[in-house]
Formats: C-alpha cells, structure tokens, sequence
C-alpha cells in the first residue's frame, strides 16, 4: 500500500461512522416502561429481575421526590437522563502527559501510585499493562477462598439464585423515591458473596480502588456474609472522580447471617463542584445492613468530602438477637457543599448494640447536618446505643445542624447522646503556629486529630490517605 | 539576642505594656517578676506574636531582625520558644505527631531534611525520662486529661526537643510540686548555652533557686521599675512588690 492508501484506510476506519455506531449503543433520555424493558433486555436478565425493574419503576411512578433533607438544589429532570448507555469504548489521553496537570497534582498530593493515576485517569487499557493480571490473581485467590466476588451483572448469569433470594430483600424498592427509581434502572455494580465459615482472605479494596473507576450512575451492590464469615470491603478511592452524569443514585444492601460480620468503608470523593457552587455530582445514596443473624456485626465507616449534595444514611436493622452495628462519619463540606447524612439504627432483636460517631466539618459556605435515628422496638430487651456527634466549623460563613431522633418502645434499653459543635479555637491555632508549623499545617492538624476517632476505623493504608485527602479538600480554607 | 525599646502595647483598646525596656545578650537568663496583671503574659504574647496583642509604639529586634514584621510561625521557626501559662488541648493529635511536625517544621526551614523516624523516637524518649515524663504520655493527646504538672514539663519537653534560642516561660513553676520543680529547672539548665537565652516569667524567687538568673527586673504597671541581680529575687520575697520602684 502506498501512504496514501494507508492514510485512506485510517480515514476510513475512524470515520464518523463508526463514532455513531457507539453513539447508537445508547438509549435517548427519558424513562418509560419501554426503556425499562430495555435495559434488562440488553443485559440479557432472567425474568425475575425485568420483574422487579419493572415492580419498582411502576411504585416509582407513585412517589415523589423527598423534600425533608436539609439540602437544596434546582429539581432534577428525570427525562433529561440517559437511562442505558453500552460501556463506551472512550479514547482517553494516552499516557499521563495528557492528563489534566491540575488533577495529576491532586494525585500527586494523595500519594497515588502512579499505576493507579493511570487508571484514575483513564488513561488506555492497553496503556495500564499490569491492571489485567493484577485483577486476576485477585479473583484466583478470592475463588481459592470460595468468595464469589464481581460486577452484579456477571452475578446475574452465574448466580441467579442468590441475586433472587437477597437482592431488595433489605432496601425494597418502595423503600425511597431513589432506590425505587435504582432498582428499576441499576446499572451495574458489585457483588459479593463469603460462604459460610470463611474469612476472606483479603480486604476488598485493593480490587476495588483499580476497578473504582468505572462505577455507574445507578449502582448497585449487594454483598451477603454468611454464617461465622467475615469481609472488609472498601468502596470509592480518595481520587477525585469526575463524572459526566451529575445524579448518582446508588443502593447498598448488605446481609450479615449468625456470627458474620461485614466492614464496609467508604471515601466517597465525587466531583463538588467549583469555588463558586457550580456543577458537581448529586450523591443521593441508600445503604442498608441487615444483621439478620444472631451476634453479627456490620460497621459502616465513611469518608464524605465530594460531591455538590450528599444524601445517605447508611443504617443497620439489629435483627439478630445480639447483633452489632456500628456507625462512624467524617463528613466534610467547603466551599458550597451540603450534605445531610447520618445513620439508622433499627434495633429489633435482644442485646442489641448501635454506637454513632458522626464528625461535620463545614468551611467556605458548607452546609453539614447529622440525621440520625435510634428505634428501638418492643422487642428490643437490653439494647444499647451510643452516639456522638459533633461538628467543626471552620470560618463565619457555614454550618452545622444536628436532628438526632429517637424512637424507644422498650423500656430496657439504654441510649446515650453526646453532641458538641465547635470552631477550630484561636487558642490552637497558635499553639501551633507558636511551635512553628503553618497555618496550613495546623489547621490540618486539628481537623484530622478531630476526626480520629473514624479514621482509626478505617483499613490502615487508607486511614493515610483520609488523612491527605482532608488536607486537598480543605485548601483554600485558610484565606 | 534580643533588644526591647519603649515597648508599648494594647489589648482591647486598653493600653498594658507602657514603654518597657529590656535587652537580653545571648548565653544570659533574665527573670521577670511582677504582681498578677502587671502584663508578664501579655509580654510574653507580643513577643510570640499571638493575635490581639496590639504593639502601639516602640520596637523589638530579635538576632537583628524586626521581631514584629515576623509571622507567628516564623518567629517559632527562628528559635523562640513560648512554654504556655496555660498549655493547650488538642484532640486527637499525639503529642508525639505534634512534635514531629513541629520538629519538621523548623527543620524545613532552615533547609534541612526531615528527621529520621527512628532518630525522632530515639531522641524524644530520651527527653521525656530526663524530665519523668512516663513514655505512654507521648501517645497521648497533646495535653489532653494531662494534670497541670504534666502539662508543664510536656512544654519543657517540647522546648527540649526544638532547641530555641530565645526560651519564654511563662510560669512554668507556678502549680509544681517542688520535686517537678527541680525537673523542670534541671530541663532548663541543661538546655543552658552560650548562644541560648531565656526569659523566665514568675511569682515565685523559689525557682530562681534553681535556675540561677543573670539579672531579674521587676514589672509594673507595663513597665520595668526595677532591674538587678539574682539578690532582687530574696529583696522582693521580703517586702513584696509594694514600694519597690519608689
Ligand atoms: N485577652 C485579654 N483581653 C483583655 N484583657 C486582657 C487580656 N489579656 C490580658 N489582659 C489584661 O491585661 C493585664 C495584664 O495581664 P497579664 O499580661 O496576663 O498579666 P500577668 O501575666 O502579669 O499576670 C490585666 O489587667 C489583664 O486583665
Ligand atoms: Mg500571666
């Protein structure tokens, strides 16, 4: 072939055709039953679940949009939405060199492999040469374990039965406006399951932190611990992440049968937004434990500094006679950010123990509210709840408010709430600056000894990284 | 070291410091004494450069620069030292993770590297026995549920590890039980250098016993009315402050 000839055939084969032929792979916005239908057909789902797709959009139809959270933002058009959309096959920058150098100093900051900025960065598959292999052996050695661990919909087609027995079976779909509008169009997401008496033999997060980047905008995770079996997953990553779609509406079940425990933590850092309030991803999340079995434990551990609005109340139902459930919080809002979030702890089953840390810190014009709420049923003998709750503010101009509710039934039970707000004291400051540190420097400091009490809780490397992305997502406080 | 001339100096709109001079050399140690509310601390904040303290005239050069043009974080940075009246709580923050960070803090400053992790480890538990301090307090919070005797010692330990030229403290003695006393004072003695001076603020002539000064004045009323040798200290423990600058 003559160079003509190649360049001819280049042309050809990146002509815009082909772009439209991507293009096509998606549907147009709005939702009907139709585009329902749809989704599940394309993904090629077995019957019951077009059936609870179908079971959800039709009691979503019937909902409204809740009002009640202490957040406000312009409504969101549920018809200007893309509903399905085929794994686009993006031509991303090449190699690092072409990534945005704002965001590769961010990475920098957070001390992120340089593997991982790749990834982050989505930089070409074929570029991340390792991830492939690393993934694999993951997956090898979860298998070993009997640990069922991928993408919800592989667990569709491999494992029907279990995604029928759990799945919905702790957020119903007439559970809330968002999870009924996820359950009827959930993209993809995880899922996870640990058999009885195994202990996973690794955290699941390292997988996860390399997978990060492709979760959707209606996610979906279900993750079932078996009786005496133990998992600690981690989702999100401290990288910023950016994404086109501004409303993300995920669901998290988790199931914990006799004598399981389940750690879930999360660093949720979503797009904010700019200095000035503009744009970022809405965070409107349901995440559920269900401690179905006698003294199980599920621990829910979250690290909230992205997104423009946050809407989550990862709770635990203490089903189980015994069962454990525990809550602790670092949500930080700068600039224009609100978040509303905090905790349910349902206790039903005897002896039942909650414990509630939640940590606010607001700056710029940041909105943080705790919600929390502590039942305790008729059924409930000898339940024990702890909470605290308490808000740092940094600067005049933002807030923090506090809705503790609690509801008891069951006269044995014992609840204890302590709540405190307070500002980042002169008093500190200097010491710190006295001692020769900056500003900077200090007020990290502080915020970060504040919020000890819930990093400790998360997996080590990635109580490091907490630590750091505090200090990027607070730049700028100190004027 | 450092030279202090016509001081004067206002908290709230209310004047404190009233043209104060004081010249410290290095290698000397200067004793403040004076009745409460004569304006020791508030001396002792301008010098540090804590926010509120108003300098209304006069000026302060410190290694020959011009103390007050300097941030707060600087002046600390270029060796003066601040041992708090009242020591600060930070939660969560080791008192460990603190010094380090205090450590490094000076370190960058003057272009060095960070220090070695296990140097660090090494060198504050070696401080933190010479002043009896129990190892378990330096993971503790800073400051948090230490008694005032601990607290105390905590800011000399801090002193010990950063080494400022310029020491300031502000009643470190008051609240120590005599045996904690002589810790402190040993501290401070074995910081002791030609090149290191020291402002020690107190009430008391009994911890001049042990950290023998070079000259003691007397404030009042914003302004020293009096300057001497270590005698001052027994002069006023005898008759008091009252009369003392007539
Ligand atoms: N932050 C402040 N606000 C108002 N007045 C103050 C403040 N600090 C000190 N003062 C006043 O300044 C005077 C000197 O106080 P201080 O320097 O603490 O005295 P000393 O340490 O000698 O006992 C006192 O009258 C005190 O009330
Ligand atoms: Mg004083």
């Amino acid at each position: 072939m003559s160079n003509q000839e190649v360049k001819d055939y280049l042309d050809k084969a990146y002509a815009p055709g082909f772009i439209t032929d991507i293009e096509s792979e998606a549907f147009l916005p709005g939702l009907s039953e139709d585009v329902v239908r749809a989704i599940s057909a394309k993904k090629n789902e077995p019957e019951f679940l077009l059936k609870f797709r179908l079971q959800a959009y039709r009691h979503w139809l019937t909902m409204k949009e809740p009002t009640w959270a202490y957040v406000r933002y312009p409504s969101v058009n549920f018809n200007d939405i893309i509903y399905y959309s085929a794994p686009k096959k993006k031509v991303g920058p090449k190699n690092l060199s072409e990534v945005d150098p704002e965001l590769l100093r961010t990475y920098e900051k957070l001390g992120i492999p340089l593997r991982e900025q790749e990834m982050l960065a989505g930089v070409a598959v074929d570029a991340v040469f390792d991830s492939v292999s690393v993934a694999t052996t993951f997956k090898e050695k979860l298998a070993d374990a009997g640990v069922i661990f991928g993408s919800f919909s592989e667990a569709v087609h491999n494992h029907p039965e279990l995604i029928e027995r759990y799945l919905g079976t702790v957020v119903p779909y007439t559970d809330n406006f968002y999870a009924a509008l996820n359950s009827a169009v959930f993209s993809d997401g995880s899922f996870c399951f640990i058999p009885k008496g195994v202990r996973c033999p690794m955290e699941l997060s390292t997988y996860f932190r390399i997978n990060a980047a492709k979760t959707g905008q209606f996610e979906r995770t279900l993750i079932v611990a078996e009786e005496s079996s133990y998992v600690s997953y981690l989702e999100g990553c401290t990288a910023p992440m950016r994404d086109e779609n501004q409303l993300h509406a995920a669901v998290v079940e988790l199931v914990a049968l006799d004598n399981a425990q389940i750690k879930y933590s999360t660093v949720q850092n979503w797009y904010p937004g700019d200095k000035n309030g503009r744009g970022g991803i809405y965070n409107f999340v349901t995440k559920r434990g269900d401690c179905r079995g006698h003294r199980s434990k599920i621990s829910w551990t979250q690290i909230e500094t992205g997104s423009a609005i946050t809407w989550k109340y990862p709770s635990v139902i203490l089903r189980g006679d015994h069962s454990v459930g525990e809550f602790y919080s670092v949500a930080l809002t700068n600039n224009y950010q609100q978040a509303d979030t905090g905790t349910k702890m349902i206790h039903i089953g005897k002896n039942t123990t909650s414990t509630i840390v939640s940590k606010g810190i607001s700056a710029g014009h940041g909105q943080n509210c705790y919600r929390g709420l502590v039942k305790v049923l008729k059924s409930a003998e000898n339940a024990k709840n702890y909470t605290q709750c308490d808000s740092l503010l940094l600067g005049s101009e933002c807030a923090a408010h506090t809705f503790p509710y609690i509801e008891v039934k069951n006269s044995t039970a014992s609840i204890g709430h302590e709540a405190a707000t307070s500002k980042i004291s002169d008093d500190q400051l200097f010491y710190c600056l006295q001692r020769g540190m900056n500003q900077e420097d200090a007020i990290n400091m502080i915020v970060n000894g504040f919020c000890k009490q819930v990093f400790k809780e998360l997996p080590m490397e990635f109580a490091v990284e907490a630590q750091k992305l505090m200090a990027v997502s607070l730049e700028g406080v100190v004027g | 070291m450092l030279n202090i001339e016509n001081l004067h100096a206002s908290v709230d709109g209310k004047s404190i410091l009233k043209g104060l001079n004081l010249n410290i050399k290095p290698g000397e140690i200067h004793a403040i004494m004076g009745p409460n509310g004569a304006g020791k601390s508030t001396l002792a904040n301008v010098l540090s450069g804590r926010d509120g303290y108003e300098v209304t005239q006069g000026s302060i050069n410190f290694k020959g620069q011009s103390l007050l043009d300097m941030n707060i974080d600087i002046r600390a940075r270029e060796g003066l030292f601040l041992a708090f009246q009242y020591p600060v709580e930070i939660p969560g923050v080791s008192n460990m993770s603190f010094l380090k960070a205090a450590m490094n803090a000076k370190r960058r400053h003057r272009e060095q590297t960070e220090m070695d992790a296990m140097d660090f480890l090494s060198l504050i538990k070696t401080k933190a026995k010479q002043l009896q301090l129990n190892e378990e307090m330096l993971y503790r919070a800073v400051n948090e549920g230490f008694s005032g005797g601990e607290k105390k010692r905590n800011e000399v330990l801090q002193m010990l590890m950063l080494e400022p030229c310029l020491s300031i403290l502000d009643e470190t003695d008051s609240g120590l039980d005599i045996d904690a006393l002589q810790i402190v004072a040993q501290g401070v003695n074995s910081l002791r250098a030609n090149n290191r001076s020291f402002l020690v603020i107190t009430h008391y002539q009994r911890l001049l016993n042990y950290i023998v000064p070079d000259y003691v004045h007397v404030l009042a009323d914003g302004k020293i009315i009096k300057s001497g040798n270590k005698e001052l200290a027994l002069e006023l423990e005898e008759s008091g402050y009252v009369g003392v600058g007539s």
